[in-house]
């Protein structure tokens, strides 16, 4: 806000106040001073918080392609000299790719099954008429407001009683509860006119058969949506893997790099490796975000409707 | 399944209303949620009631929590926690303070940087906006670690925070290795105090657990760091939802302010400002809620340190429970850490109806209810407005 405030006289300010104008306003907008220094200033804030935002991610490339001496002594310097691709090779002599294996599986069965799972729950408690539905509904709203942080530890002891902790399963099975996922998937059901379910139903479809060959095809966005945040989510997961396991086979990419960094490759700056590690970890969501940015943006907005 | 046995009863209720509950349509939808109310009640509902009772035991690690010989010590570790004088105590109660600094930065500077931002990209005569509103949310997709790792870098001794610094001759910290108070450095550069030698007015104060000098230490400068790699990951996500809630803002309002003559800040103060109100009491509420449960950043970054100052509750109560192997303690924190996260939000909420007029809150309710229509719209098509 200063930013702008400092920027220009009193009048210049108002770039602040969020307009949507009609196109014969605009025409007439375009003349007037105001509005040019406005749409100036409006840049240059712009593109001040788009370096700042953007100028990390160039430093976390190059830097990856340096070497140690290199990276301490040019921290700003976009030109790795001279150009190694070292770090990358030292990371393929950790368990790297080990940990990106699990973290490519644990994603995947994660987001499979919130997809199949919060579809059906959404499903039940949209159109379903069955006795305890809204006392399971209600329990859903309680248990999206448990902040996650608090579960950590009740977690590793309930993955312990069962006798799975430190095994494949502790690693995605508590990572599909998804009450979130539910609550989206129930809100977007019920937007569908009960008119399609009952001409499918006159033909005599069994529910199953109806849900998953009519309503599931329909929920298409809602799905895409699902299956964004999972694999992003379960991708960037960090504190429940941190309890779920022991075994270093069991690491995932977030826990292994974490492990890395603070010791596994001895003392000194090691920020070259860091910075590729960081790097590959960071290309597959950026894959997908870029591919579905739209369901991102939808995304973000739905779960924030739950709060 | 307490669940299940009182669901059953608010189901026969509204039996006569929907015509009468199919035994076949009741079978389905049970088969339907099943799968995912038994993953929600074993992994959501039965690690808190373990956790609960792992609280009040004396439960060290060993065997499992229920096994015969862990016994129950009533309030034992809530009073360790809170009243006892002990390095545990001292341990949360700085926690508690690093983390508050933490919240009351954090907090107010994303949300307000998140509407400067959806403000500007709202303005129609700007080109370019999707590139924009995509760099500043981006951030906010990748993983916690990998950008911790990125800053840890940038605020090195050596770093490019550092670099830049040198360029217009200041010579910046080590940042995440730097415990020293920004309050306790603030006000002793304004020669309100010295910092060499605090006054013992505050130094022999001692309240919970600390000295009032160190109460009053500000976010130390690792701290900060961490204050500003939060605020650059997280303030994307709010933008993009000031920036809905500023497209539902009525045009017709805003021609009617413009034709009375009201300039862009009276607009903004007067039109959009109580429009967005909804919006502003989420992004705080999901804001409050997420500051208090900060733990990557800082396992990542710093461990708590330097010298505890950035010790946060999440933190500290994983390190009692999974380091030291006191379990009791590490949960009684983790259920302190949850009433003060419910404190703080039903403050919020109530600060925020008891300033709203009553005409206010018909219109808050009028654009909840547009905006949760927005949102079915924008699941339906796919995509944003």
């Amino acid at each position: 806000m200063t930013t702008t405030t400092t920027g220009g006289a009193p009048n210049t300010t108002p770039v602040l106040a969020g307009t949507l104008d009609t196109a014969a306003k605009q025409r007439r907008r375009r003349i007037s001073p105001w509005t040019a220094v406005a749409v100036g200033i409006g840049y240059l804030v712009l593109v001040l918080f788009a370096f700042v935002y953007i100028y990390p991610f160039v430093i976390q490339l190059v830097t990856g392609f340096k070497t140690n001496p290199d990276a301490t002594q040019n921290p700003l310097s976009l030109v790795p000299s001279p150009f190694v691709t070292e770090a990358f090779q030292r990371l393929g002599e950790t368990s790297f790719w080990l940990w990106f294996l699990n973290s490519v599986v644990v994603s995947v069965v994660v987001t499979a099954g919130r997809v199949f799972f919060d579809s059906l729950a959404g499903y039940a408690l949209a159109r379903l008429p069955f006795r305890g539905r809204s006392a399971t509904f209600a329990g859903i709203l309680i248990i999206l407001a448990v902040p996650g942080i608090i579960l950590l530890i009740p977690k590793f002891l309930v993955l312990r009683q069962l006798g799975i902790w430190d095994t494949y399963p502790a690693l995605f099975l508590p990572l599909i509860a998804d009450a979130a996922g539910i609550f989206i998937m129930k809100q977007f059901f019920e937007t569908i006119p009960v008119s399609v379910e009952e001409a499918a139903r006159i033909d005599g479809a069994s529910t199953f058969r109806l849900f998953w060959s009519v309503i599931l095809p329909m929920a298409r966005p809602a799905l895409i949506t699902i299956t964004i945040l999972s694999f992003q989510g379960s991708w960037n997961e960090f504190s429940h893997f941190l309890v779920a396991s022991q075994d270093p086979n069991l690491y995932t990419l977030t826990k292994g790099v974490a492990t890395l960094t603070s010791g596994q490759l001895g003392s000194g700056n090691q920020y070259p490796i860091s910075m590729a590690a960081s790097l590959l970890m960071t290309i597959p969501v950026a894959i997908v975000f870029f591919a579905f940015q739209r369901y991102f943006i939808s995304g973000a907005n739905a779960g924030a409707e739950k709060g | 399944m307490a669940t299940e046995s009182s669901g059953a009863a608010s189901g026969r209720t509204r039996k006569p209303r929907s015509g009468g509950i199919t035994t076949g349509q009741s079978r389905a939808g049970w088969t339907f949620v099943a799968p995912s109310v038994a993953l929600l009640v074993l992994f959501v509902l039965l690690p808190i009631a373990l956790a609960v009772w792992v609280s009040f035991s004396d439960w060290n690690g060993r065997g499992s929590p229920l096994n015969p010989d862990v016994n129950f010590v009533g309030t034992d570790n809530y009073a360790q926690i809170l009243t006892e004088e002990s390095l545990i105590k001292r341990d949360f109660f700085t926690s508690l303070r690093n983390n508050g600094y933490y919240v009351l930065l954090v907090v107010p500077i994303q949300t307000i940087m998140a509407l400067l931002l959806a403000s500007i990209l709202n303005q129609q005569l700007l080109k370019a906006r999707s590139f924009f509103r995509t760099a500043f949310y981006f951030p906010s997709v990748t993983s916690s670690v990998a950008i911790s790792l990125v800053f840890l870098f940038l605020f090195s001794g050596s770093g490019a925070i550092n670099e830049i610094l040198g360029y217009v001759g200041l010579e910046g910290p080590t940042w995440f290795g730097d415990s020293r108070g920004l309050l306790h450095q603030l006000l002793g550069a304004l020669g309100v105090w010295n910092i060499d030698s605090p006054p013992t007015a505050l130094t022999d104060t001692t309240i919970l657990g600390l000295s009032a000098w160190e109460w009053l230490s500000g976010p130390s400068v690792a701290m900060s760091a961490i204050i500003m790699l939060v605020i650059w990951t997280t303030t994307g996500t709010f933008m993009l939802l000031f920036l809905a809630a500023l497209q539902d803002v009525p045009t017709e309002v805003q021609e009617a302010a413009m034709v009375d003559g009201a300039n862009r800040w009276q607009r903004f103060r007067a039109v959009t400002l109580p429009h967005i109100r909804p919006t502003v009491l989420l992004v705080l509420t999901l804001g409050l809620i997420g500051t208090w449960q900060v733990f990557d950043q800082i396992f990542i970054t710093t461990q708590g340190g330097p010298t505890k100052t950035t010790l946060t509750p999440a933190y500290l109560s994983y390190t009692y429970a999974l380091d030291n192997n006191q379990w009791g303690i590490g949960t009684a924190m983790a259920f302190i850490l949850f009433a003060i996260i419910i404190f703080f939000t039903v403050l919020q909420r109530l600060a925020f109806r008891d300033r709203a007029a009553a005409r206010q809150r018909r219109r808050e309710r009028a654009a909840n209810t547009a905006a949760k229509k927005a949102t079915a719209q924008t699941l339906t098509t796919g995509a944003p407005r």
